[in-house]
């Protein structure tokens, strides 16, 4: 490709000065025919009336822009005049890739307007890791150094449009100088084009941040805006960072606002409005959570509400810009108060974008302060029944903020109203996640929660999130602390799926017959009455259905297996074996024929489905022993032994004569699937709520809280709730078959009227309605509950909360297999294994233990116990337990058992059986990090502990009961982050901890995007009278992650010349780090690099990011310089692997 | 973030289309038909903010031609709104007649007005000044 481009550049000089411009052979376009063949183009267009017609003359048309752009002759102005053309088709959805070269070409040889619509073409054209691109970059720098301003404008313009990111060392310096120039539009563009460098390689620029702040302060306005979008992005990524320029930001609001920029900066007489809310923005990043900060700006933020009196739409931009900062920021009331009235005029006003934008702000405030949703009740409930669905939606998206169990059926039957009308995807999508989400959290009966399910699944159909159907059945199988609740709860919805199966040929989403279908399998057990026959039957009818995919017939499928082990013989199952043993589909003959076999034996079909065992564990035989008599036999017959991945690797590396293009890529994708299952999606995907970020703690519990359900609390609720709830157990106990129409039909559910907080005073029959709309919509909000929520924990009821005995690997685990039931028709297996039993004898030591059934790798965790000991210090000492335990860490050797020294550890909150903790035996050989307490309470301590081993960064946690009961549901989450990967769950659980002792568990973290630091948070609960729930956080570095490469000088060359991403950096080496040797032998030790020769003043070392990216590092010294080159198959590592590099030459 | 930034007539034909992501030929077409199309359904009262997928649109109609924003949440729409006509102001501080047979320029102006997403000038004279300077040597 290259070639050719070089080829007809040259060509091009030459035949340049053959022709006058506009005097070519093909016809002399001058200015006016120029700018009449688009129109022509466009006219011709917009007379037809097909697309077929349209796609012919485009075709035509490219042919023609085709032989004139590749003519030798075309003049430039023609080329230009082509350009645009060519960008007019491709707007029109018409590739024209072969116009891609000349855009450049343009760009490199044009003057002015042409060059200007040359480098428009290329940043209209070219995507950002476009190959093209690189051949911009000559261009690009010298358009930069001409005399030219407006060259230097456009060239400046197209780099912060579109920059290849490899080359960015290239034109840096030159943009760096732009910032001192005199002109403000090219000292703008320049910070421009930094805004753009920061974005797509923020380590590039990092040594530049003292300039930001001299643009900050330039003398024009246009230049210190420029500075504003930089600023707003590091503050976001890092607000503590920028809190001393909190002062310099209100100065400028302050002159903003004041009207001391020139006249010309005024829209509409509102001074520079969009500079106004980006100020804003800023402020409200650097307040929140900062009083101290929050004070300096309050002044400033009261005179833009001042200023903002004209009744204009940039006016009512500001203003609620200013009123999302305010409740933002660290509250004052008066500020609050004037915040308010704003909203109230936005919310009241006439004009339906202002009222959209006020319930966009009231849904935002309302968290904070829940009065304000009382106070516009009236016009909350108008506006949910405006025509308009935008308002509608809106309206809902507030009403999902508010909703406590009171309020929680009205809300979702407006919800589900409002989900029947539309057709949206996405809408769908995101309703029903909410829906699903309030209707488990806030459920106020069974059948309620079936309907309202039943009701989900129907409309949401397949297009729901995959969570939703999931967590329905988890919560289901797992059951609640009450087993008469449960069974109440899977009975209801038993019978109301016979119920819906009752009516023929109804149409039913795929996932909500696969949810009956393995609930009927499980549970249809409970109907006493019920005749299995006739259920079975029903299932076959479905089985026959034309509708019904072959993914469904698998559920019901193993749905018939299920029932039918628990009834002697049956005439419809026979005659389904018979059937469906001859089918064309060979997974339906061959869960026939299984079944058939499974009949012919009825112990073990029982055996091998056992009643309501879902949630019972599955023992794994991780370490697959059952295979070892033929690993041994193969073996024995000359079979190679297996060698781990990585292993492999190494060898196909070190051997390997030929370049290798590939391999790099692929493993990393191989090794990501071969670890196996890799636990469920994050609960968080579900709510897809919680746009707009507030600072208040629940939204972040929202956000996690369909999978902790203990540990919800409820926002807004009201008492009055503990005694309906024990009077409604009693009705349901006499359940009985329910009718189908509440939910499902749309019938407006009747509700008991509970003190409404507004005096009906004669009102008219449909305000009257309205009024009581709003007394169940607001229900649960007031100024009594505010207090409650500052003050005491509000422990309302909670009615599906989970039961104890669940772990949430084990949950994860079910859900997976929820899935896989397609292709593993019988689960659940038979709990073959007996569980691991801890056993805690006295004064002897424990042995291993095994924790994390589901795990393919085993943590052998050691925990020694001596109660011989019994010191009498009352209080734990956490920085002495701290030193004492990095002593242990290093005490650990390959013996698995380890002896505490017991004088040396410090008794903990009772007098007896201290703890202590290190590293399982193998683990401790390898590098690792000291134990750190992450979090602790007087219960309750956790200590994690990184270790580096060859092939993956493992996490050990260890948990230590210090109380001296044992603690119960110890359940321990991560949250997902984006950086990163768990393996093999998110989540980790102990069903019991036992007094004074200690439990761990490993995990295996791998790095998902590369990133230079990065912090896994999560949170870990347990139970030990109340509920308990502590976060923490881990950080992480690249260095984590990185592992040295061994390989020859050889194999460096090789690899060396296939790489294609490189970055170099010039570092300046303090006198102290003397010789290359000194420098590198630093940078192995910190970052666990491999030198792999040095030669004088030359060096080449090589390291790999797990599992298998490698990078290669060339450095030479020079005169107190140190030149770093990066190459690697990657193009993001060695950016940031530079910038690890950088700090550890700062550090040292 | 601005996501694109859309220009398009009651016929459902694109006159200007600027892509602050990177978005594949085929889709965009696909997604312009869409945008108009939701665009197109709503009367003058409703309001001219629309949530589409997951960002929003902020559209203006002016006789036969829509300009249309795609925003994500961060955005506020208001000011958006106010930028659509802040922009057709500038068009017709420049043009003259007709404007889309100058896609080039028409171009040439968004860029000044908006650069990755961001809102980077908004005063009139500086939008221009670029231009004028072009056009001025073009003629001597």
């Amino acid at each position: 490709m290259s070639d050719v481009v070089e080829r007809t550049l040259s060509a091009l000089p030459g035949l340049l000065g053959q022709h006058d411009p506009g005097a070519g052979p093909g016809g002399g376009p001058g200015r006016v025919s120029a700018t009449s063949r688009l129109g022509g183009l466009i006219r011709s267009i917009t007379a037809l009336s097909s697309k077929h017609e349209e796609e012919k003359l485009i075709q035509q048309e490219q042919t023609n822009l085709k032989a004139t752009v590749s003519a030798p002759t075309t003049t430039l102005r023609l080329m230009k005049e082509c350009m645009v053309r060519l960008i007019y088709c491709e707007m029109l959805g018409y590739e024209s890739s072969f116009g891609y070269i000349h855009a450049i070409k343009l760009a490199q040889q044009g003057n002015l307007l042409e060059k200007r619509v040359g480098y428009l073409a290329v940043s209209l054209f070219l995507h950002e890791n476009h190959e093209l691109l690189l051949l911009l970059v000559n261009t690009v720098v010298k358009d930069l150094q001409s005399t030219n301003l407006v060259e230097v404008c456009m060239a400046l313009t197209v780099v912060s449009q579109i920059f290849p990111r490899e080359m960015i060392p290239a034109v840096l310096p030159l943009i760096e100088d732009k910032l001192q120039h005199s002109k403000e539009i090219i000292r703008r563009k320049a910070v421009q084009a930094l805004y753009k460098f920061y974005l797509i390689a923020p380590n590039q620029v990092q040594h530049i941040h003292d300039k930001f702040r001299k643009a900050l302060c330039d003398r024009d306005v246009g230049v210190m805006a420029a500075s504003l979008h930089i600023y707003l992005q590091m503050i976001k990524k890092n607000a503590s960072g920028y809190k001393d320029l909190t002062e310099s930001f209100v100065t400028i609001l302050k002159q903003v606002v004041g009207g001391k920029l020139p006249i010309d900066f005024n829209y509409h007489s509102v001074p520079a409005p969009w500079l106004q809310i980006q100020l804003l923005r800023i402020l409200g990043l650097l307040g929140k959570d900062d009083p101290r900060t929050s004070e300096l700006m309050y002044d400033v933020l009261d005179e833009s509400l001042r200023r903002a009196e004209i009744n204009h739409n940039i006016t009512y931009a500001i203003l609620f810009e200013c009123v999302q900062t305010i409740y933002t920021i660290c509250p004052k009331s008066d500020l609050l108060e004037k915040a308010a009235k704003c909203i109230g005029k936005f919310v009241l006003s006439p004009k339906i974008n202002l009222k959209y934008l006020g319930l966009k702000a009231l849904t935002y405030v309302i968290q904070q302060d829940p009065n304000l949703a009382l106070q516009h009740q009236m016009t909350i409930i108008e506006c949910l029944d405006h025509p308009d669905p935008i308002i509608k939606r809106e309206t809902l998206e507030l009403l999902y903020r508010i909703t406590n169990g009171q309020n929680v059926t009205v809300i979702i039957q407006k919800m589900l109203d409002y989900l029947r009308q539309s057709k949206e995807e996405y809408t769908i999508i995101n309703l029903t996640g909410k829906i699903a989400e309030l209707a488990e959290k806030y459920a106020p009966d069974n059948e309620w929660f079936i309907q309202t399910m039943n009701a989900v699944f129907s409309v949401g159909g397949d297009v729901m999130h995959p969570d939703i159907p999931n967590n329905f059945l988890r919560l289901l199988a797992e059951g609640f602390d009450d087993e008469k609740e449960d069974e109440q709860l899977r009975l209801y919805a038993v019978q109301s799926y016979l119920s819906l199966l009752e009516e023929e040929d109804t149409f039913y989403p795929q996932k909500f017959l696969q949810v009956m279908s393995w609930v009927l399998g499980e549970y249809s057990y409970l109907v006493n009455d019920g005749d299995p026959e006739v259920i079975i039957t029903k299932l076959y009818r479905l089985l026959k259905q034309t509708f019904v995919t072959s993914e469904t017939k698998a559920w019901i499928m193993s749905a018939i297996t299920k029932i039918s082990s628990r009834m002697p013989c049956s005439k419809t199952v026979d005659k389904l074996m018979q059937e469906f043993s001859t089918s064309l589909d060979t997974c339906m003959r061959q869960y026939a024929f299984e079944l058939k076999h499974l009949c012919e034996n009825k112990e073990l079909m029982k055996n091998l489905l056992p009643l309501d065992a879902s949630c019972d564990e599955i023992m794994v035989d991780a370490s697959l022993s059952f295979l070892d008599g033929f690993v041994a036999e193969g073996l024995s017959c000359g079979a190679a032994p297996y060698k781990p991945h990585h292993q492999r690797q190494e060898e196909k590396l070190s051997q390997e004569k030929a370049l290798n293009f590939e391999p790099y890529g692929l493993s990393f994708t191989s090794s990501m699937s071969s670890s196996g299952f890799t636990g469920r999606q994050s609960p968080a995907g579900l709510s897809l709520g919680s746009d707009v970020s507030g600072n208040s703690a629940e939204i972040g519990q929202k956000e996690t809280n369909c999978l902790k359900l203990d540990s919800v609390r409820k926002l807004w609720g009201k008492e009055g709730y503990l005694p309906k709830k024990e009077t409604k157990t009693g009705k349901e106990d006499k359940t009985q078959p329910v009718p189908q129409d509440s939910i499902l039909m749309g019938h407006v559910v009747d509700l008991p009227l509970t003190q409404s907080e507004q005096q009906v005073v004669s009102l008219s029959e449909e305000d009257k309605e309205k009024q009581q709309l709003a007394s169940t919509l607001f229900v649960g909000l007031g100024s009594n509950n505010t207090i409650s929520l500052m003050g005491k924990a509000d422990t309302t009821p909670q009615k599906f909360k989970k039961k104890s005995k669940i772990s949430e690997t084990q949950n994860s685990k079910e859900t997976s297999s929820f899935q896989n039931i397609a292709t593993l028709p019988f689960s659940p297996l038979p709990d073959t294994a007996p569980n691991n039993k801890e056993n805690f004898q006295g004064n002897e030591h424990l042995g291993l233990r095994k924790v994390s059934l589901s795990s393919s790798e085993v943590l052998e965790a050691s925990v020694s116990f001596d109660t011989s000991q019994s010191l009498t210090e009352a209080v734990l000492d956490e920085k002495l337990s701290n030193c004492r335990l990095s002593a242990s860490s290093l005490f650990a050797d390959s013996n698995i058992e380890v002896f505490q020294p017991s004088q040396s550890v410090p008794d903990i909150v009772a007098n007896k059986a201290p703890l202590s903790l290190c590293l399982p035996g193998e683990l401790a050989d390898h590098p690792h990090s000291e134990i750190v307490e992450l979090c602790s309470s007087d219960i309750l301590t956790m200590y994690s502990c990184k270790v580096w081993t060859d092939d993956r960064l493992l996490l050990i946690l260890f948990i230590a009961n210090k109380s001296i009961s044992p603690l119960k549901t110890v359940t321990l989450v991560f949250e997902s982050a984006e950086h990163f990967k768990i393996f093999e769950s998110l989540s980790c659980h102990f069903p019991v901890i036992e007094a004074q002792s200690m439990e761990s568990c490993q995990k295996c973290v791998q790095l998902e995007k590369i990133c230079t630091e990065g912090i896994l948070s999560g949170s870990i609960s347990y139970h030990l009278d109340t509920d308990t729930h502590l976060e923490f956080s881990l950080t992480f570095s690249l260095s984590d992650f990185i592992r040295p490469m061994k390989i020859t000088t050889e194999d460096f060359g090789k690899l060396w010349l296939s790489f294609s991403n490189d970055v170099k950096q010039n570092l300046k080496m303090s006198p102290s780090q003397g010789s290359l040797s000194v420098v590198l032998n630093a940078l192995k030790e910190k970052l666990k690099l491999h030198i792999v020769e040095i030669i004088g003043n030359e060096g080449i070392v090589a390291c790999q990011l797990l599992p298998s990216v490698p990078c290669l590092l060339h450095c030479r010294t020079h005169a107190r310089t140190l030149a770093l080159w990066f190459r690697s198959s990657c193009s993001a590592l060695p950016d940031s692997l530079l910038y690890q590099c950088q700090k550890v030459m700062e550090e040292s | 973030m601005i996501k694109f930034f859309l220009m398009v007539n009651k016929q459902g034909q694109t006159r200007l289309s600027r892509y602050y992501e990177h978005v594949e030929i085929h889709k965009r077409t696909m997604l312009e038909a869409e945008v108009i199309k939701n665009c197109l359904s709503r009367s003058k009262e409703q309001c001219s903010f629309i949530e589409y997928k997951d960002f929003k649109l902020v559209y203006r109609q002016y006789a036969a031609l829509f300009i249309v924003v795609g925003i994500n949440e961060t955005e506020n729409e208001m000011a958006v709104y106010e930028l659509i006509h802040n922009f057709v102001e500038v068009l017709d501080r420049y043009f003259s007649r007709v404007i889309m047979f100058n896609l080039d320029r028409v171009h040439i102006i968004l860029d000044e007005m908006v650069l990755n997403g961001c809102i980077v000038e908004t005063n009139k004279n500086r939008i221009l000044a670029p231009l004028f300077v072009l056009d001025k040597m073009a003629e001597s």
